[in-house]
């Protein structure tokens, strides 16, 4: 009898293999962990100006002291448009922005902010795309949630909808406030 | 009708792949080995964007970027391992085409080979439970019963 049994082995490592591959098939391909969040790291060194004035430089000492939202965003991106709604309700809420104008213009980055709206305290502007590179990101729009030590804590990428504002992006800054 | 429609996609995708080839910049080397180096590491990495293209051969702004980074890092006379390192500090482990090995890849790498060792043992095993059983001679009872069922067959 236990031989008999034996020979249902295989077919159970077959079915295993199958369930295995099965939930592998519902796993989102674009959703990956941010290595910067994996390791809890600080908000990477930069020196760049603003978007608003190309006199006045930063660097990531801008960061620490306050819960804040990190913007990537460019004007040719159609899905940054769709998140301003969201990003401007955050501002509403006394959430810090800062933006990253990632591989812009200043004057197409300005007439953006103009049309849509402008949620956020200071953009940093990035046209070479250097702070972008260090951060890991690969597509606008990308967010990531930084403590007030510094400490990268969260990282979305593309658009924030109504809904991921509600489920993901509030109760986070709530954890880290 | 069919075939037709067939040659055309498979124009469409030949022309497609023409033109993301032209996209991609094409590098100087004083260093053959330099150029080389440059080749591998791009082989390599796996574009972020992209769901299954390597940087060298995809034209996503994000590719292009790394392989100005890693063109950069080579020039600098940085080794392979810190180039890749480099760029698994920014992009993650997704970007490697052969994951590193380490505490949380050892059941990828090391299953495959884990398996053949648990097969050919499985095979040992069946052969030599084969070979004692062909060997054995047949007792007094087993003899008695085959030749009844030998006559049983002849009987009828």
């Amino acid at each position: 009898m236990t031989r008999r049994l034996l020979l249902l082995l295989p077919l159970l490592g077959f079915l295993l293999l199958l369930l295995f591959l099965y939930l592998g098939l519902g796993l989102n391909p674009f959703h990956r962990e941010s290595k910067l969040v994996e390791e809890s790291r600080a908000f990477p060194a930069f020196e760049l100006t603003t978007l608003e004035d190309p006199e006045q430089r930063v660097d990531e000492s801008l960061m620490p002291g306050e819960v804040t939202l990190v913007n990537v965003w460019g004007e040719w991106c159609p899905e940054c448009k769709r998140e301003m709604p969201q990003l401007l309700d955050l501002a509403d809420r006394g959430v810090r922005l800062v933006g990253v104008n990632w591989k812009d213009t200043r004057d197409k980055a300005q007439g953006f902010l103009e049309e849509f709206g402008d949620p956020f305290e200071v953009n940093i502007f990035d046209p070479e795309g250097e702070l972008a590179f260090e951060l890991g990101v690969y597509g606008a729009p990308e967010s990531f949630l930084v403590d007030r030590d510094g400490i990268i804590r969260y990282h979305h990428t593309g658009y924030i909808s109504p809904s991921d504002l509600r489920e993901h992006i509030l109760p986070e800054v709530e954890k880290w406030q | 009708m069919a075939v037709i429609r067939c040659l055309l996609v498979a124009l469409a995708l030949l022309t497609a792949g023409l033109a993301q080839g032209a996209a991609i910049e094409v590098r100087e080397f004083d260093d053959p080995v330099l150029e080389k180096r440059y080749e591998s590491l791009t082989a390599s990495m796996r574009c972020p964007t992209c769901q299954n293209q390597a940087i060298n051969d995809s034209d996503a702004p994000v590719s292009g970027d790394m392989r100005d980074r890693v063109y950069l890092l080579l020039q600098e006379g940085r080794s392979d391992m810190e180039i890749r390192d480099h760029m698994v500090q920014r992009f993650g482990d997704y970007i490697l085409y052969n994951p590193r090995f380490e505490g949380r890849t050892y059941l990828l790498w090391g299953l495959p080979a884990a398996l053949v060792v648990a097969g050919g043992i499985l095979v040992m095993l069946l052969v030599r439970t084969r070979r004692n059983a062909s060997v054995r001679a047949l007792s007094d009872e087993e003899r008695r019963r085959l030749e009844t069922l030998i006559n049983r067959g002849e009987g009828q």
